[in-house]
C-alpha cells in the first residue's frame, strides 16, 4: 500500500478499508488498482469467501482538489475494483444509505435477470436503507465494470470496475495489471444538465462554427467559399456539424480512476515487464481515444470477451465499452491518454517507474467536423462535396419520401412488418451482411425524429470522426475477431430492425421515434431462438448501445469469428447489426448507454421468453 | 363578456411579470420542465421618448405538450403610457422541428384611459431551413377582428459567446382597430439587430439597433405615437 498513499484521499480510503469485515475484498479506489499479478496484493484481492458488501452514500469528496457532493461507494469514486473468480458463487451486498431509491447493474456478466439491477425491469430498485443481496454464479472471465441504473446516481459517482480472474491461470504472459476506470464528472447537479440540455440542446457546445473561426474552417476545407457552403449545407438541414458530445469539457472534468488530469493517476511498472491494463469507459456521456505516446497497445480482450491480438496505437473506447491491452514499456514515464471525442478535455494518467515520474502531455487536437459520410450521404464523399446537400444525404423527416426507395442492399428479400423482418427461404451468405447498403424507408418516425440516414451504411472500417486522419494505427470494430471460434454459426430466423432516433431541438431520444414508457411493451424473443438485431441510427450522433444480459456476436462479417460484445457504438448514420441466441430468459434492458439519450427516452426492455 | 376579455387580459399580464414555474422534475410520470427566458428586457434610445421594453417567452411541460406563456409590451420612460400583450397557449409537438399553439391573448394599452382587448390564437412556433426561428399566428379578437403576425429571428454565432440576433417582425390586419392603432393591410415592420455577450449561457447583456415603420392606415393611425423611428437598445437577455 505504501507505493499509493500519496495522497490524503487515499490514505482516508485506506482508513475505509480498515472497516471492512474479513469476508470483504476489493480496493477501495481504483487509485490502488495497481496490482502485480502473484504480489501480496493479489492474494488480498483474491481472499476466499466471495462476499462483497458496498455501501452507496451521498458525501462530500474532493474531486481535482475541489470538494463536491457524489454519491459514492464504499467512500471514493470510483467504487472498488470488485475481483472475483470464475466459477465462484458471489454474494454482491449493497446497502443503500441514499435518500432515494438505488440500484447496481453488472454490466456485462451473465446473470439471472431479478440479479440484474434495473429499477422497474428486472427488480424494484433498492430503497433506502435497505440492503439487497445479489446471489450469482460467476459464469465468465474478464474487465467489466458496474453502475447504478437509477437517475443520474451513475453520473455522480457510482461505478467502478469488475475483474473476473479466469478459472484456469491468464495466458497472456503479463507479469502486472492495472485497471484504468475513465470517467467525466460534472460539479453540477446532472438533472440541472438535463434540464440544460431539455431548454437547449447546444448549451455545453462551446466549439461550434463561428464567424472568427472561419479562417481556421477554411483551411481545412481548402478555401473561404467550400467552408461557407459547408456551413451552409448544414444550416440548411438544421443541424450542427459540431456537436460531436452534448456534455463537454465545459462542465466535465475528466478522470481517470477517480483523479484530474492535474493529480495525474500513476500505474507503475518495472522495465521489461509486459503490462495489461484493463481500460473501462464508465463515463456518463463521453467517448475517449486512448492512446500511450511511445508504445503500441496490443488489444487481447474486448467487453471481456477474447479477441485475436490486435496492435494499434490508438483505439476509442465508447461508453460502457471494456478494452484490455497488453502493453510492453521500457522508458521511465509514458503518459496514458485519454482524450475526449470533440476534443474540448482530456484525462490523463501516467505509466511510471517511480511515482514522480511524468512524460510530456500530448496536444489536444482540434475538434473534428461531422462530414458526409456521417450524414448518410450517397457517395460517402467527406468534407467538401456538399452541392448535393440534403437531396443526396439525410432527409428531414417531415419532407415526403417516395415508397420507390424503399429496398434493401442485403441479398435478403425482406418483409416490414412493423420493424420486424421475416427472413425468406434462403439463408444468407455467412459474411455477407456488412455489404449492405441501406436505402431508408418511408416511415420517417415522427416528430420525435429529426432526420433519417437515407443511405445507412456499415462502416466497420471507419474509426470515426476525429480519427479518419490519424498517422498511426486506430482500433476499428471491423479488425476485431474473437479469440476461439464460436460452435453456434447457424443462421438467425428473425430480423429485428430498430432505428436510433432523436430530436436534438427538444432533447428527445428514442428508439423508431418512440420515447421509452414505463409499461410499453417489450421486444420479444423466445428462448433459444437466434435473432439478427439491426440498428440505423438516423441521428448525428454516436450512440453505444448496451444489451443487458447477455453477449451478442458483433457482424463484421467473420462468421464464426465474430467479437462477442455487450456494448456496440452505432455511428452517425451507421448500420450495424448483431446476432443474437437468446439463452438468457427474462426482462433486460437495451439501451443508449449516454446516459442522457437513456433518460430522454433510448431505452427498451428485451424479454426472453422461456 | 368584455368584463370577462379584460379579466383575463390583467391576469394574463399579471402573470408575465409573476414568477413562471422553472422547472419540476417529476420523480414519477411524465417528465415536466419548463423555462422561463426574457429574451429582451431593454431601454431604448430614440432621442424623445426612451421607452422601456420587454419581451419574454416561458413555457412548462413535458417533450410533447406545453403551456405557454408569451408576453411583450412598452412602457414610456414617463410611465404615461403602457401597452402591453400577454399569450397564454396550449403547445403541441407536430412535426420534427414545429409546434402548434393555440390560446388567449390579451391587450392592455393605457394612455389617457386604459382599453382591453382579447384574442384566439393560433399559432406555429418552429424552426425553418438556414436555423430561422418562424413564429407565424392568427388572432380574432373578441369583436372578430382578425389580424396576424409573423416574427422571425435568427442566431449568428460571432465567437462562442458573442452572438449577433437579427430579429424581424410584422403585422397585418383585416379590419381597423382604431383606438389600438390597427389598420387595414399591412401594419408595421420592426427589425433589430442585437449583439449579446453570454457570459453564461443564461446571462447575456447586449445593445443593439431597432428600426420601426407603420405602413399605410397604421401610419395615419399612429402618426402622434410613431413616426418611423429608428432607436439604439441596451438590455438583458435571461434565462432560467
Amino acid at each position: 500500500m505504501t507505493r499509493y498513499d500519496h495522497t490524503s484521499r487515499r490514505r482516508f480510503l485506506k482508513g475505509i478499508a480498515g472497516m471492512g469485515a474479513v469476508g470483504m475484498f476489493g480496493q477501495f479506489v481504483t487509485g490502488c488498482a495497481a496490482s502485480t499479478v502473484a504480489s501480496p496484493r493479489e492474494e488480498v484481492l483474491l481472499a476466499p469467501g466471495p462476499e462483497v458488501d458496498l455501501k452507496l452514500a451521498r458525501q462530500r469528496i474532493e474531486v481535482a482538489g475541489q470538494s463536491a457532493w457524489a454519491t459514492t461507494i464504499n467512500g471514493g469514486i470510483p467504487g472498488p475494483v470488485i475481483r472475483l473468480k470464475e466459477g465462484q458463487d458471489v454474494i454482491l451486498r449493497v446497502e443503500n444509505l441514499l435518500e432515494d431509491t438505488s440500484s447496481i447493474h453488472w454490466h456485462g456478466l451473465l446473470v439471472p435477470y431479478q440479479m440484474d439491477g434495473v429499477p422497474g425491469v428486472s427488480f424494484e430498485g433498492i430503497s433506502p436503507g435497505e440492503t439487497f443481496e445479489y446471489t450469482f454464479p460467476i459464469r465468465q472471465s474478464g474487465t467489466y465494470w458496474y453502475h447504478s441504473h437509477s437517475g443520474f446516481q451513475e453520473q455522480t459517482g457510482i461505478y467502478g470496475a469488475i475483474v473476473v480472474d479466469p478459472a484456469e491461470p491468464s495466458s497472456y504472459g503479463e507479469t502486472r495489471e492495472h485497471v484504468v476506470v475513465l470517467s467525466d464528472w460534472t460539479f453540477e447537479d446532472p438533472r440541472r444538465v438535463y434540464t440544460n440540455l431539455k431548454k437547449y440542446g447546444g448549451y455545453y457546445n462551446f466549439q461550434r462554427q463561428t464567424l472568427a473561426n472561419l479562417g481556421a474552417h477554411a483551411a481545412r476545407t481548402g478555401g473561404v467559399f467550400d467552408a461557407i457552403r459547408e456551413r451552409f449545407s448544414w444550416a440548411r438541414m438544421r443541424m450542427d456539424q459540431t456537436d460531436l458530445s452534448d456534455v463537454t469539457g465545459i462542465t466535465y472534468t475528466y478522470l481517470m480512476n477517480g483523479l484530474s488530469p492535474g493529480e495525474n493517476w500513476h500505474g507503475l511498472f518495472s522495465p521489461g515487464e509486459r503490462v495489461r491494463l484493463r481500460l473501462v469507459n464508465a463515463s456518463a456521456a463521453t467517448f475517449f481515444d486512448v492512446r500511450i505516446p511511445g508504445l503500441e497497445m496490443t488489444v487481447i480482450e474486448v467487453d471481456g470477451m477474447p479477441v485475436e491480438p490486435v496492435q494499434v496505437d490508438e483505439l476509442r473506447i465508447a461508453i460502457a465499452e471494456t478494452y484490455d491491452v497488453l502493453v510492453e514499456p521500457n522508458r521511465e514515464a509514458y503518459t496514458l491518454f485519454a482524450e475526449a471525442m470533440d476534443r474540448s478535455g482530456f484525462a490523463r494518467g501516467t505509466l511510471a517507474t517511480t511515482p514522480r515520474a511524468s512524460a510530456p502531455i500530448p496536444e489536444r487536437r482540434v475538434r473534428p467536423l461531422l462530414t458526409m459520410t456521417d450524414m448518410g450521404m450517397a457517395h460517402g464523399a467527406m468534407g467538401h462535396d456538399m452541392s448535393q446537400g440534403e437531396s443526396g444525404g439525410m432527409t428531414h423527416s417531415e419532407h415526403e419520401m417516395s415508397d420507390a426507395r424503399v429496398s434493401h442492399g442485403s441479398s435478403m428479400k425482406m418483409e416490414h412488418v412493423h420493424g420486424e423482418m421475416e427472413m425468406s427461404k434462403a439463408p444468407p451468405v455467412c459474411g455477407t451482411w456488412v455489404d449492405g447498403v441501406f436505402e431508408h424507408g418511408s416511415d420517417e418516425h415522427g416528430p420525435g425524429n429529426i432526420m433519417v440516414a437515407q443511405r445507412a451504411k456499415t462502416r466497420l472500417d471507419d474509426p470515426g470522426p476525429g480519427l479518419r486522419d490519424a498517422p498511426w494505427r486506430v482500433l476499428t470494430y471491423g479488425q476485431l475477431r474473437r479469440a476461439t471460434p464460436s460452435s453456434s454459426t447457424e443462421p438467425p430466423t428473425r430480423e429485428i430492425e430498430l432505428h436510433l432516433t432523436g430530436n436534438m431541438e427538444r432533447y428527445m431520444w428514442s428508439f423508431d421515434g418512440v420515447q421509452y414508457e414505463a409499461g410499453m411493451p417489450a421486444v420479444t424473443m423466445k428462448k433459444g431462438e437466434r435473432v439478427r438485431v439491426v440498428l440505423i441510427n438516423d441521428t448525428m450522433m454516436a450512440h453505444p448501445i448496451h444489451l443487458h444480459g447477455m453477449f451478442f456476436e458483433l457482424d463484421v462479417g467473420a462468421c464464426e469469428r465474430n467479437p462477442l460484445k455487450h456494448t456496440v457504438s452505432v455511428g452517425p448514420s451507421e448500420r450495424v447489426s448483431f446476432l443474437v441466441t437468446a439463452e438468457e430468459v427474462g426482462r433486460w434492458a437495451f439501451h443508449c448507454h449516454v446516459l442522457y439519450h437513456m433518460m430522454g427516452g433510448m431505452f427498451r426492455v428485451v424479454e426472453v421468453l422461456p | 363578456m368584455k368584463k370577462l376579455f379584460d379579466t383575463l387580459c390583467v391576469a394574463f399580464i399579471l402573470l408575465s411579470v409573476c414568477v413562471f414555474p422553472s422547472r419540476a422534475l417529476a420523480e414519477e410520470g411524465p417528465p415536466v420542465y419548463g423555462l422561463f427566458l426574457i429574451d429582451q428586457a431593454e431601454y431604448g434610445y430614440d432621442g424623445q421618448d426612451n421607452p422601456l421594453f420587454w419581451d419574454l417567452t416561458s413555457w412548462v411541460g413535458g417533450d410533447w405538450n406545453r403551456l405557454w406563456l408569451k408576453s411583450e409590451g412598452e412602457i414610456s420612460s414617463d410611465a404615461s403610457s403602457l401597452g402591453a400583450e400577454a399569450q397564454l397557449l396550449y403547445s403541441r409537438l407536430i412535426a420534427p422541428f414545429w409546434e402548434v399553439q393555440v390560446g388567449l391573448r390579451g391587450d392592455l394599452v393605457t394612455e389617457q384611459e386604459s382599453l382591453t382587448r382579447g384574442h384566439l390564437v393560433l399559432g406555429l412556433e418552429g424552426m425553418v431551413p438556414y436555423r430561422f426561428e418562424f413564429e407565424p399566428a392568427l388572432f380574432i379578437s373578441q369583436a372578430g377582428d382578425v389580424s396576424m403576425r409573423l416574427r422571425v429571428t435568427h442566431d449568428l454565432f460571432i465567437t462562442q459567446r458573442l452572438i449577433a440576433q437579427s430579429s424581424a417582425e410584422t403585422n397585418l390586419a383585416l379590419q381597423e382597430v382604431p383606438e389600438f392603432g390597427v389598420g387595414t393591410g399591412l401594419n408595421d415592420l420592426e427589425l433589430g439587430l442585437r449583439l449579446r455577450y453570454e457570459f453564461r449561457r443564461e446571462f447575456a447583456p447586449y445593445v443593439g439597433v431597432s428600426y420601426e415603420q407603420a405602413f399605410f392606415e397604421a401610419a395615419e393611425l399612429r402618426r402622434t405615437q410613431s413616426e418611423p423611428s429608428i432607436r439604439g437598445v441596451a438590455g438583458l437577455r435571461v434565462w432560467f
